[in-house]
């Protein structure tokens, strides 16, 4: 697996760690069962602080893109691409709770929310293919 | 997590100088960098760690030893790289080895040679005629030669080129990956620590400024910039440090202010940007 670190990025360490990691999970380039470099060997080889690559393992744990043994190692959990589609379902619900609340508030009536999620979709569509 | 070192309610005295106060703990297996301002404490604070210098009060232990009543017990634990060198100048590093190791009962003669040969030594070349890169290095192998657990380094990148800088670093990053040795860093140069701490201890004026992880304090503060224009009264409170130009200002806020300044370029920190605006904040 490649991961390179940016220093200029505005991205924090962490998060690039976890960012490359996921898509290499998603690409299929880590596959289930494989295991990450150890956390202090990684720490090391991109000599940054280890408290840093704790934080991506650990959140990547949370997200449940890899699960970590004690003394074993962190492995790659199955079917990564399935859990990521969870993750994005999960997030489409959160955004659309959000815009029937707002639509609450302007007493925007169902159908006309339809019709505005109609819209906003062929938009983007066209903008896509034009 | 065993704690390596711990620094308890620290102070001295000194005519001009007062340390005050001071506590923190380095756990096993991680990078401390020790931070601050020329003549804010940090080698007062190391001294007071290597029992160079009596301590007013408070409390120190390494690897759950006390630094004084157990000294003999815990120097074994301790290795040492100082800003400038400490050996005899006028003697080679083979004489130095010959007289000096046989003090160390972990001492590791195969080790040190063979750090010698990495580091591109000269073992027959007397200390004296070493630059100042490899006198670092040389007192930084001297310490990996008898196993020390804790490494405690003040201001050892000082007057050294890029390219040393970098060797010590790696050097460190492999000394703590087993986990089982801790590094005590002090520096100015902060870029060193940038990548490379776990946790950092900011000392100002001999007060201890912020103790713990890196990432703890770089999220505690942002950069705010902006029009000179721009800035409200109720704005220029939350200010922490300010340098204004003709064409605008950069300050340093708490992150829980942010959203008082909503529609200004707001940008994550480096412990440069906090340190130089810390001690702005009292001009």
């Amino acid at each position: 697996m490649k991961l390179i670190i940016s220093n200029v990025s505005s991205v924090p360490i962490y998060e690039q760690i976890k960012q490359q990691v996921k898509s290499a999970i998603l690409s299929g380039e880590l596959q289930e069962g494989e295991i990450l470099p150890s956390l202090r060997t990684l720490a090391k080889e991109l000599k940054i602080s280890v408290l840093t690559v704790t934080r991506a393992y650990t959140e990547l744990e949370q997200e449940g893109f890899v699960q970590n043994l004690q003394g074993r190692g962190c492995f790659v959990m199955s079917r990564g691409s399935e859990l990521i589609h969870e993750q994005l379902l999960r997030k489409i619900e959160e955004h659309l709770s959000e815009a029937i609340h707002t639509a609450e508030l302007a007493e925007l009536p169902l159908d006309e929310l339809h019709r505005l999620l109609n819209i906003l979709w062929e938009e983007k569509n066209h903008d896509e293919l034009s | 997590m065993t704690n390596y070192l711990e620094v308890m309610h620290l102070s001295k005295n000194y005519p001009n100088f007062q340390l005050h106060d001071i506590s923190f703990t380095l756990p096993e297996g991680y990078i401390m960098g020790l931070i601050g301002e020329n003549g804010s404490g940090k080698t007062t604070v190391i001294k007071l760690i290597l029992n160079m210098i009596h301590r007013e009060n408070g409390k120190i232990n390494i690897l759950g030893k006390d630094n004084i009543s157990e000294e003999s017990a815990v120097k074994p634990y301790i290795g040492v790289v100082f800003d400038s060198n400490c050996f005899c100048e006028e003697w080679t590093i083979l004489q130095t080895m010959k007289r000096i190791s046989s003090f160390y009962e972990t001492w590791n003669k195969e080790k040190f040679l063979s750090l010698m040969n990495r580091f591109q030594l000269d073992t027959k070349k007397k200390i004296k005629a070493l630059s100042k890169g490899m006198q670092m290095k040389l007192m930084l192998a001297w310490a990996l030669s008898y196993d020390a657990k804790v490494l405690i380094l003040d201001e050892p990148t000082s007057g050294l080129d890029p390219v040393s800088r970098d060797e010590l670093l790696t050097i460190l990053a492999e000394y703590i990956e087993d986990g089982k040795h801790s590094v005590l860093f002090s520096t100015h140069i902060t870029s060193d620590l940038e990548r490379a701490a776990d946790y950092i201890t900011y000392l100002h004026y001999g007060e201890l400024f912020f103790t713990g992880s890196k990432e703890e304090l770089l999220s505690m503060f942002c950069m705010v910039k902006g029009g000179r224009e721009e800035l409200q009264p109720e704005q220029q409170k939350k200010l922490i440090g300010v340098r204004t130009f003709s064409t605008g200002f950069e300050a340093l806020i708490k992150t829980t202010d942010r959203a008082c300044f909503s529609g200004m370029a707001i940008e994550p920190v480096t412990l440069e940007d906090i340190m130089i605006f810390i001690s702005r904040k009292g001009e």
